[in-house]
């Protein structure tokens, strides 16, 4: 007698049956009610913006241990993925977070990245919450499933170019001609369209000469710096990303170029991985940029816990802001009691948070998932840490513009 | 024009000299491959990106610089050339032209891969003392790790002269170049001049990797990029002339920078892919190029 043991239909279906059976099962029990919410903190973490990806990480790293200090009973289930800096990665890896039963994403610090993420959120309806990105697009784009916590690039550059004017008037020096070397990435797109759009709306009190746009992926800036310098502007505005920003100012140091320099509301200068590299030709550069309020009560615990867990690390706007993306979620989750994402999303649309860390108003968001409140300072970096110059009110140290030449006594 | 404009494009055009000698050192090694096997290195941008990182780890983790380390990373290159060439580059000699292109294809990906795998993706930098030191020359200025690599570039070039015109083995490659059935009647032992041919391209790359990193940050990504800018140069040049290799990298490097002066930076590969294209219409073989140059 023989056994047949090939593959026959009966044995097909029953296979496909105790394979595919436990999928459904499995994707509803991640969907329903979990013990915490689940948070997918999406992030460069490597590439090119791989070391602001970090110190945006290391808000999320100890926002539990913040959230416990500062009595608000919420534990955070937080998965970490990275983007590689690239957009087609952020949107697997949202893809990927919402399959592993993340109730609400967070990131992405870039804006071409969070837009990756956005769509992907609004296809599966969750909550993105973002703590870093200034495109308009997103929360201009009608997505219904997003709330932002930073100030849009339009709002920056208004309130960059007021901030430039404070500046001058507070150095008593005003530069008559200037220039804008930019990034032609997403965000700065965005900027030099603002820029060209408004500049005039902006009435400041010089001619913009020149504005020199690069690729996000260019390794010389040699060729862009020499035609900024042929313009022989006065003030030489700077947007730029983390390894860009140090290739742009090597070239200003090499090729000998001094001018005022002031980031009119881009990231990058004020950076802890900007200065230490470029050590004293970092010094006093100017950033016009969302700053964490000190004073705060949440602040100095946030610090405290920055500090221990991270004592080789520079605490910044960017683990501050990634923290407020948790301290939001957290607020969500405990007035929306479940971690239905419809629910979640209605919550985080009314939400209003009184103390956090960030200068500005509450946070709250608008009808298109804006949050209006945020304030910016002028920052100049200080003896190798950027320090609030303006306004005067906050200042944590003196003004000192036009900055020193390259090769001058007190950039040491 | 304006004094101030011509200082400019003056300075733009002493730039792109400074860089196209780094760029012609780069695919000169293309050039003496194709030039003496006719094999197409398709992993030429992936073996200089090695290069790159070996001089990057010799930095940073014995404190050697680029400069220093050249010589070693050459050496290193030559002999993984000439490895790679008996092993493996050989039996594909006299096979069809697709074949050869696959089997270069699969050793850029590996070595691609390979980078990724062991660096990571993050990009990584050679800080030296002089990174932001500049020579002045009248109302020039020179950017003094370019100068140096260039320096460096040209004397390394030199020697690859010196080593082809007056050494019997380079004067032997000359002569299988020229005369593969010659060579083989005079009894030249072809297939080892092959290998040491690809020795000493592979070495070419290896020491513009170390030259390059002076200047540019490298990332594994970098390879595309690099082995397209070095087909370009060798076309413009003269596919197999290694004057033409160096003439392409000086005028890549010169139209870049002057294109980046007078239109948009962002705009400036346009411009080498510009000069490709009048030189493909114009000169197929390229400026420097013989005509029975495939």
């Amino acid at each position: 007698m023989t056994h047949n043991r090939g593959l026959t239909r009966r044995r097909a279906l029953t296979g496909a049956a105790v394979l595919g059976a436990p999928l459904p099962l499995r994707y509803a029990s991640a969907q329903s009610a979990p013990a915490n919410l689940k948070v997918g903190l999406i992030l460069p973490t490597s590439g090119a913006l791989a070391l602001i990806g970090q110190a945006c990480r290391r808000g999320g790293d100890i926002a539990n241990d913040v959230l416990a200090e500062a009595g608000i009973p919420v534990k955070l289930d937080i998965v970490n993925y990275d983007t590689e800096t690239k957009a087609d990665v952020a949107r697997i890896q949202a893809e990927k977070a919402v399959d592993a039963g993340c109730h609400v994403l967070m990131g992405a610090f870039d804006s071409g990245q969070t837009v990756a993420i956005a769509q992907v959120c609004e296809q599966r309806g969750i909550p993105l919450v973002v703590n870093i990105a200034a495109s308009p697009p997103l929360t201009e784009s009608g997505y219904k499933f997003i709330v932002r916590n930073f100030p849009t690039a339009p709002q920056l550059l208004k309130a960059g170019f007021d901030m430039q004017k404070e500046l001058f008037k507070a150095s008593g020096v005003t530069p008559k001609t200037a220039a804008l070397i930019c990034l032609n990435d997403t965000i700065g797109a965005t900027y030099i369209g603002a820029i060209k759009a408004n500049f005039a709306k902006f009435e400041m009190p010089y001619q913009l000469l020149d504005i020199v746009s690069y690729d996000a992926a260019a390794k010389d800036l040699s060729i862009e710096v020499a035609k900024a310098k042929a313009s022989k502007a006065e003030l030489l505005m700077t947007i730029c990303k983390l390894n860009d920003g140090k290739l742009l100012f090597g070239e200003l140091v090499k090729q000998r170029w001094e001018p005022m320099i002031v980031n009119p509301g881009g990231p990058a200068t004020y950076e802890p991985d900007f200065i230490k590299p470029l050590g004293k030709y970092a010094e006093f550069a100017v950033s016009v940029v969302p700053r964490v309020d000190p004073t705060q009560p949440m602040t100095k615990i946030l610090e405290k816990h920055h500090a221990k867990r991270f004592p080789n690390a520079q605490f910044d706007l960017d683990a501050g802001f990634t923290f407020e993306a948790m301290l939001i979620a957290a607020h969500a989750w405990l007035d929306a009691k479940t971690t239905k994402p419809d629910a979640l999303m209605e919550v985080l649309r009314k939400v209003k948070i009184k103390d956090h860390v960030i200068i500005g108003g509450p946070i709250e968001f608008d009808a298109k998932g804006q949050n209006p409140n945020i304030q910016i300072a002028a920052l100049q970096n200080i003896q190798r840490s950027p320090r609030v110059v303006l306004p005067k009110a906050a200042a944590e140290a003196e003004l000192v513009f036009p900055q020193p030449g390259w090769n001058d006594k007190r950039r040491t | 024009m304006t004094s101030d404009f011509l200082l400019s494009l003056a300075q733009a055009i002493a730039k792109g000299l400074l860089t196209g000698m780094v760029y012609g050192l780069m695919a000169l090694g293309l050039s003496v491959i194709f030039g003496v096997m006719r094999v197409v290195n398709f992993a030429h941008g992936e073996m200089m990106v090695v290069g790159m990182y070996l001089a990057w780890a010799a930095f940073s983790y014995a404190e050697v610089t680029p400069l220093i380390s050249l010589p070693l990373i050459a050496l290193l290159f030559f002999a993984l050339g000439y490895v790679l060439q008996r092993g493996l580059i050989s039996p594909f000699i006299n096979r069809p032209e697709h074949q050869q292109f696959l089997l270069l294809l699969a050793i850029a990906t590996l070595l691609a891969n390979g980078a990724l795998a062991v660096a990571g993706p993050d990009s990584r930098v050679v800080q030296l003392d002089s990174q932001f030191d500049s020579y002045e020359l009248g109302p020039l200025v020179f950017d003094a790790v370019r100068v140096h690599a260039a320096v460096a570039a040209l004397a390394i070039a030199a020697l690859l002269w010196l080593f082809f015109t007056r050494t019997r083995t380079g004067k032997a490659i000359r002569a299988a170049a020229d005369n593969h059935m010659g060579a083989l009647v005079v009894g030249l032992d072809v297939r080892r001049l092959y290998a040491f041919t690809f020795g000493v391209g592979a070495a070419c790359v290896g020491a513009a990797g170390a030259l390059m990193i002076t200047i540019v940050p490298v990332t594994p990504f970098l390879a595309a990029e690099y082995t397209l800018l070095a087909f370009i140069i060798v076309i413009v040049g003269g596919l197999g002339s290694m004057t033409g290799a160096l003439l392409g990298g000086l005028l890549i490097g010169v139209s870049e920078a002057v294109a980046g002066l007078l239109l948009q930076p962002s705009l400036k590969s346009m411009f080498s892919f510009g000069l490709l294209i009048v030189v493909l219409l114009l000169r197929p073989q390229g400026l420097l190029g013989r005509k029975d140059a495939r």
